[in-house]
């Protein structure tokens, strides 16, 4: 008893130095021999266990007295010390259960520890294993032999294991959070394992399996562990996985798109490279259409239109010159058409090239006003050009292009406006924007002829360089112009006005019946001021008037254009000019514009200029004034509205003046004014037909102030002097039977200062022209009686050949005939008939040519020019 | 003075009025531009060789005319041709005008 104290004792202490072991036990051995005494020693039986393993009772039933007394065995192996946790074990044989029996003999016999296989315990019928271990008598060594080990054997110490408490205290992290499931396993009979520990749920799922090694050789334990719940959907994973897919997805989309997209693109590239041939092929073709139409054309055009004026030449009747007429009419349209619209498809075309030429913008005004002042005097409308003194003389651009401008600007105007004015004027750019600043009040009626005009400066509101301020230069040496072109005409129809600059548009499709023309005019107008670096625009009021205007930009041509002083010295080679230098004018007219122009184009002359604007004024200048004044042009208007007080005006002028001037009538129509003509000794009373032009104004002031030279003024200002430079101091001779023509007819060559010597008989002629003579020309009528112009001329021709022959063969001396050996008087037949005189029958009796009666000056001069040089 | 004004200006308008009506037409104008010092009467000469000339030949035109044989269309035809070659040096378009169309008569041989 009291060793059972002592080992229980001490193991209760000591238990904490097996954590495992439920608890600790020793039996002894002991031989039968040796139990009777033995059993005295303990006061008690040994007891068996077996019945009690083959019927197991619960554990509160527990009742060691319930043993049996072990029966009778070789050997016994009692349990005499344990832990008070066993104690229930006391006094029973181990080698009376089954599992303790091998376990104890094994034991022994290997000298190692030794674990059973799991049972229910004794008391507790809870699973365990119990270690066994045998305790020798003796210490033997390794080697020994089993029996010796059973001999030396004194008792068998034993551990018993409670296999679920110990795997929940080994596992209890583990196994308390009950989130994984653990099964021990004694698996030393592979087929049969014996559960130790864990519940037999059914293994699903991963199932991880280790070795447990609890020292025992012979025994095999396995611990199978697996998680209690199925593993959740493992969300992150399955979302990384889908996003890196989509990604993916999406990347390899990107990388489809792109590169379908270069192909598309490489597809589309290759698409316009064809196109880019086709037009440049479209290009070439157009450019070698137009060559050829250029040519192809106007060859047979510029054919047919020589061959008529060739036939104009010939002999034809009355109708026949009307229809040839006619038809040179339509084919120069039909080529003036070509032109337009070649023109019109070059500037497309961008073929349009500008010159660059020194020209002088005012010559070039001068002839575009010579091509519509016939018209103009036809239609009575007042034509007037007015150009800046600022404008510098000679400028460098493209005089054709611009004159193309003007002369469509201007033929439109013509074409639409019936009465009143067109008023060309030319301005440098900077002009008109200072006077922008400056402008007085736009009085209607303060206009050339008195008319109303759409208001000029609206038509360059819209202007690009008038809005910027600084866009010119004031260092550059480039002239900026601006033009514009005023007139009181029809008018644009305000809906038709946005389309004006449209090519082949007109404002009504009665319009090119009625007036001509294809419409392309204005569109060719604008890329030429584009081309030229201008703008162009236009304001028009229906029934008042159209204004249009245009600026572009030319380069100066001489050094000295910068100047703001006007070099109005008009570099003509007619000399004429010079004669007017430092001379000084008044000009009689109310209008201030119409008096503008009229001091433009004679202070081109050289001449001084002062404007008055009617008859008082005018008298209190002359007689004011310092230096005479040398000429005085009247306005016609003034002239008309008031006789009475021009003839006043002119009496008085002889009265105070120093020197009579001499008075000119400004006209606008010609026949009007020959009518007001006075041709009385009194005053001296020319009129200068308007359109003003510098050369026609001063061929007219020097014939009206030269000395004696009243000329022509119809048109042959230049024929009519020239005339007098060949006729002067020639000996004529005229030939007719009629005595008024014979008159009129040595009237009119001895203006030109020619010496007349009339005959009125072919006969007369004949001895007159019988060389030597002192003659050098003859003008011969055809038609005579008793003999023809033909007749007298061949008659002559033959005498004169006749005596060339004897002086050539030395008959006759030289000398008397006045050292001339080829006689051969000129001879130009004067007929009133076109039919009569054919070139050919004049050439065939020997004449030099013909004029037709009355003369016509220009005929004369172009007939006379030819022998007099 | 006022008396030639008046003249002068009678003178205008009667000529203005004739050449509106087509009696004179430019080459009277330059008739009158021939005139100068040189030959102060110049238009007054001319005039009258015209108005002689005029005479004679409508004389010889009428004689012709009235020819109760038949009338020498060929001799009416010259003097026409002359007078007017005539008329129209002097300027008097009317008359010319006159004497083409009486021409053409002359070759129809239209006595009415």
């Amino acid at each position: 008893m009291k060793l059972q104290m002592t080992f229980a004792r001490y193991t209760e202490r000591t238990a904490f130095e097996r954590p495992l072991t439920s608890g600790v036990a020793y039996a002894v051995r002991v031989l039968h021999s040796e139990r009777e005494q033995f059993e005295k020693h303990q006061g008690w039986t040994i007891k068996r266990m077996d019945t009690l393993e083959k019927n197991p009772v619960h554990k509160d039933d527990y009742n060691p007295d319930l043993f049996e007394p072990s029966p009778i065995q070789e050997e016994y192996a009692p349990v005499i010390f344990a832990q008070d946790i066993i104690s229930h074990v006391i006094s029973i044989d181990l080698l009376s259960g089954k599992e303790d029996r091998e376990n104890v003999l094994r034991a022994r016999k290997s000298g190692k520890g030794v674990l059973t296989a799991p049972f229910p315990l004794l008391k507790t019928n809870r699973l365990g294993v119990i270690l066994t271990f045998a305790v020798y008598k003796r210490d033997l060594p390794s080697n020994a032999t089993p029996n010796e080990r059973i001999q030396a054997t004194n008792g068998y110490l034993g551990g018993v294991f409670d296999v679920e408490s110990l795997v929940e205290k080994l596992l209890q992290q583990l196994a308390s959070k009950q989130k994984i499931l653990v099964n021990v396993l004694d698996t030393t009979n592979q087929s049969y394992p014996v559960s130790m520990y864990g519940s037999n749920a059914s293994d699903d799922g991963l199932e991880l399996v280790s070795h447990l090694n609890f020292g025992d050789p012979f025994r095999k334990h396995e611990m199978r562990c697996r998680f209690k719940q199925k593993p959740p959907w493992p969300w992150l994973a399955i979302t990384t996985s889908i996003g890196i897919l989509v990604i993916a997805l999406l990347v390899g989309h990107i990388f489809h798109a792109t590169v379908n997209r270069i192909a598309k693109v490489e597809d589309d590239c290759h698409k316009m490279m064809e196109l880019k041939k086709q037009a440049e092929a479209a290009d070439v073709a157009k450019s070698q259409f137009l060559a050829t139409v250029s040519h192809e054309i106007r060859t047979p055009m510029n054919g047919v239109l020589g061959m008529l004026h060739m036939l104009m030449d010939t002999d034809l009747d009355v109708t026949q010159l009307d229809y040839v007429r006619t038809a040179q009419a339509s084919g120069k349209a039909l080529v003036a058409l070509i032109n337009e619209v070649l023109d019109q498809a070059k500037i497309e075309s961008g073929k349009l090239e500008l010159e660059e030429v020194q020209f002088d913008l005012r010559a070039v005004l001068d002839d575009v006003l010579s091509l519509f002042s016939g018209k103009a005097q036809d239609k009575g409308v007042e034509l007037a050009v007015f150009i800046s003194d600022r404008v510098p003389e000679m400028l460098i651009g493209d005089p054709g292009r611009f004159r193309q401008i003007i002369t469509n600007l201007m033929g439109n105007s013509i074409k639409f406006t019936e009465k009143g004015h067109i008023h060309v004027t030319v301005h440098l750019v900077e002009e008109v924007i200072d006077s922008i600043e400056v402008e007085t009040e736009f009085s209607s009626n303060n206009t050339l002829s008195g008319f109303p005009v759409a208001d000029r400066r609206q038509s360059w509101k819209g202007f690009r360089t008038f809005s910027q301020e600084g866009s010119i230069h004031p260092f550059s040496d480039s002239i900026n112009i601006i033009v514009s072109v005023e007139d009181t005409g029809e008018g644009i129809p305000i809906e038709a006005q946005s389309r004006v600059f449209t090519p082949f548009m007109q404002v009504g499709p009665s319009i090119s019946r009625t007036h001509g023309g294809t419409g392309i005019g204005l569109s060719i107008s604008k890329c030429l001021v584009n081309l030229m670096k201008g703008e162009i625009g236009f304001v028009s009021i229906p029934k008042i008037g159209s204004t249009f205007t245009f600026t572009a930009v030319f380069t100066s041509g001489s050094s000295s254009s910068k100047e703001y002083k006007s070099q109005q010295i008009n570099n003509q080679t007619n000399s004429v000019s010079s004669e007017f230098r430092g001379k000084r004018a008044l000009v009689v007219d109310p209008r201030s514009v119409r008096a503008k122009v009229s001091r433009y184009h004679i202070q081109r002359l050289g001449i001084h200029v002062e404007v008055v604007s009617d008859w008082k004024q005018g008298l209190s200048s002359i007689s004011r004034g310092s230096s005479a004044f040398n000429m005085v042009l009247i306005e016609q208007e003034v002239w008309d509205q008031d006789l009475n007080g021009s003839a006043h005006f002119i009496d008085n002028l002889e009265k105070i003046a120093i020197t009579t001037p001499k008075v000119f009538l400004l006209s606008n129509s010609i026949s009007s004014s020959r009518a007001n003509t006075t041709t009385s000794g009194v005053c001296n009373l020319t009129v200068i037909p308007k359109p003003l032009r510098a050369s026609m104004l001063a061929a007219s002031l020097q014939r009206a102030m030269g000395d004696g030279n009243k000329g022509n003024p119809r048109n042959g200002e230049v024929p009519s002097l020239s005339l007098r430079n060949l006729l002067l101091g020639r000996k004529i001779l005229i030939v007719d039977d009629n005595n008024v023509n014979l008159k009129v007819a040595a009237g009119a060559l001895r203006k030109y200062g020619a010496d007349v010597v009339s005959a009125s008989r072919g006969m007369e002629a004949i001895e007159l022209l019988t060389p030597p003579h002192r003659f050098d020309a003859c003008f011969m009528d055809i038609q005579m009686p008793e003999m023809d112009g033909f007749e007298a001329t061949r008659r002559i021709r033959d005498s004169e050949q006749n005596i060339n022959d004897r002086i050539h063969f030395g008959e006759l001396s030289v000398e008397t005939y006045n050292n001339i050996s080829n006689w051969h008087v000129p001879i130009l037949a004067m007929t009133a008939d076109v039919i009569q005189a054919t070139h050919e029958a004049c050439l065939r009796c020997g004449m030099d040519g013909y004029v037709s009666k009355p003369f016509e000056a220009e005929q004369l001069y172009r007939e006379v020019s030819r022998f007099f040089h | 003075m006022d008396v030639v004004n008046q003249l002068q200006r009678q003178f205008i308008d009667y000529s203005a009025s004739l050449h509106r009506e087509g009696f004179l037409d430019d080459q009277f104008t330059q008739l009158q531009k021939l005139q100068d010092d040189n030959s102060p009467d110049f238009v007054v000469e001319v005039a009258s060789l015209f108005f002689e000339d005029c005479e004679k030949l409508i004389n010889n035109m009428a004689r012709a005319l009235e020819q109760q044989q038949g009338v020498d269309f060929k001799q009416v035809d010259a003097s026409v041709h002359q007078l007017k070659g005539s008329s129209s040096s002097i300027g008097a378009m009317r008359v010319k005008d006159v004497c083409i169309a009486f021409r053409s008569f002359c070759e129809a041989q239209n006595r009415e």
